[in-house]
């Protein structure tokens, strides 16, 4: 009797694989379309440094010196500095996440195309996420080198400032994931970026601690996930660590696994009809 | 038809699409400055010693902002305006192209559009203004020259963005422009800081762009420090940028329409 040689079956780690795998193919896609407009993209990269030089130095100038949570007083441009490496690894996650994507979905038909060949719902989502973390990864990277050069970074902890930026991507990645799906026209981006993302820059400890608002205040600002990136981050920098930064990397790990399984079902939905 | 009321139509076209969206428009307007003066206004503020107050002239730190975010508001609206949604009248929607086989001429659309953007920017320093009134910012009834002042430099942005849009065939000169050129602006004008704290060479720079002149103009109107030696300079600056800004869109985009 002869029998046909079956592999043995992928267990679920090498179906994640193999789903992983067959992802890159999007962030190849992803990387074609950008070979002509690479500006685009490296661009980014001096956002956070011409903020650090206008507001952490021009300020910094007048401000001198501000007092950390735990009471330690640190130059403006060393607060400062951290945060705008959580805010640029979010902007990275943000951007790519939510306009180019809603562009793909809704103008370009790009993931219509992509649903007849091996790929599913779960590639994409992966597959766009792995792309937003390396152009967050590259944001992220540079204001490290940044900071290294000028003395910003006050801990070896900041060592972990590049991975913990890219949870941060991530989070924010799968957040646009879900948000993007939401949208229906090119004016409603005014909704995320004018009333999510922008208040959060302002209002998550990016310039100022958060403790000369009023309790109740405060409180509504420690509920944002950018708190709680600007939090972990610039307690790496700076070597406050200790249990506000595992709540900060807790809050993120649930918020990101939250947004994710919005993003999936709501791009089943777009998507699968 | 004359090339004003050719431009009157090009003006009402853009209306007719805007009607749909004002309310929203003016909210964000309204909500911008308010979420930038109670964070980085109060926020920074805060930080400031009464000693430290000496480099902003004197005045609280978030009296000292406002009428400076009012100019950048003015400069970032006139230029997201000018770029992407001029792309789509002259490529992506071609708006210019059906209205070039009408009596309106080249010469029609710039000014209907330097008309709508005088009238976008207008309407939302209005609102701006009546932001900084509610946080007591305002000081004299002078500061609704800041209006006039707004619109200026929003205008002169828009000429010579449009004067460059006419010359892209895509839209990713759009990021260089405003990551290297106006995000800079924003930063370095004198909006945020005093130019006095740039290092000298840094600071002849600041004073030779735009922004900065617009900003002087906005913030001695509605802090009462205009000084009428230097008024007529910033206006001058200003009228020549959007008269050279001008010279060059009808060019350009004569020579785009054309292509």
């Amino acid at each position: 009797m002869t029998t046909l040689a079956h592999p043995a079956a992928p267990g679920p780690l090498g179906h994640a694989w193999t789903r992983i795998w067959r992802a890159r193919r999007l962030v190849e896609r992803n990387i074609m379309v950008y070979r002509h407009q690479w500006i685009i993209i490296l661009s980014g990269v001096f956002e956070p440094i011409f903020y650090l030089i206008g507001i952490g130095l021009g300020l910094g100038g007048i401000i001198q010196e501000v007092a950390l949570a735990d009471g330690r007083m640190v130059a403006y441009a060393a607060f400062v500095a951290p945060a705008l490496l959580a805010t640029a690894a979010m902007n990275g996650a943000v951007f790519e996440t939510i306009f180019n994507v809603f562009f793909k979905l809704n103008y370009a038909k790009t993931y219509e195309g992509v649903l007849a060949t091996p790929m599913g719902i779960t590639e994409i989502a992966l597959g766009e996420m792995m792309w937003a973390l390396m152009r967050a990864a590259l944001y992220a990277v540079a204001m490290f080198v940044i900071m290294l050069a000028t003395g910003l970074i006050l801990s070896p902890w900041g060592l972990l400032m590049v991975p913990a930026a890219l949870l941060v991507a991530a989070s924010f990645a799968a957040a646009g994931l879900a948000g993007t799906s939401f949208l229906r026209t090119v004016n409603d981006f005014d909704v995320p970026m004018g009333l999510i993302v922008m208040p959060m820059f302002l209002f998550s400890g990016t310039f100022f601690p958060i403790e000369i608002y009023p309790e109740p205040v405060q409180w509504f600002m420690q509920a944002t996930p950018l708190f709680h990136a600007i939090s972990l981050i610039r307690g790496l920098s700076t070597g406050l660590v200790g249990l506000g930064q595992l709540w900060d990397f807790l809050y993120l790990a649930a918020f990101f696994a939250i947004c994710m399984s919005i993003a999936m079902r709501q791009m089943e939905r777009r998507l699968i009809k | 038809m004359t090339v004003v009321s050719a431009s009157g139509r090009v003006w009402q076209r853009n209306w007719l699409v805007y009607r749909r969206l004002w309310h929203r428009s003016l909210a964000f307007g309204f909500l911008q400055p308010v979420l930038f003066l109670t964070a980085m206004g109060i926020g920074i503020g805060a930080l400031l010693t009464p000693a430290s107050l000496a480099a902003f002239g004197g005045v609280d730190y978030i009296d000292w902002l406002g009428p400076g975010l009012l100019a950048a508001m003015a400069m970032q609206t006139a230029t997201f305006e000018s770029t992407y949604p001029i792309m789509n009248k002259i490529m992506w929607g071609r708006n210019y192209e059906a209205m070039l086989s009408t009596p309106v001429g080249i010469r029609s659309i710039l000014i209907g559009e330097l008309a709508w953007s005088a009238f976008r920017i207008g309407s939302l320093a209005s609102v701006f203004l009546v932001v900084l009134a509610i946080f007591g910012i305002v000081r004299t009834p002078l500061a609704i020259l800041a209006i006039p002042f707004a619109t200026l430099v929003g205008v002169a942005f828009s000429a010579c963005l449009i004067a460059f849009t006419a010359t892209q065939k895509n839209d990713v000169g759009f990021s260089a422009i405003f990551r290297f050129v106006i995000n800079p602006l924003f930063l370095f004008s004198g909006t945020f800081f005093p130019l006095t704290q740039l290092p000298e060479g840094l600071r002849f720079v600041a004073w030779a762009t735009p922004l900065f002149h617009g900003v002087e103009l906005i913030r001695g109107s509605i802090l009462d420090q205009l000084n009428p030696l230097t008024v007529p300079l910033h206006l001058a600056y200003l009228l020549v940028m959007l008269g050279i800004g001008a010279w060059f869109a009808e060019r350009t985009l004569t020579r785009r329409m054309a292509g």
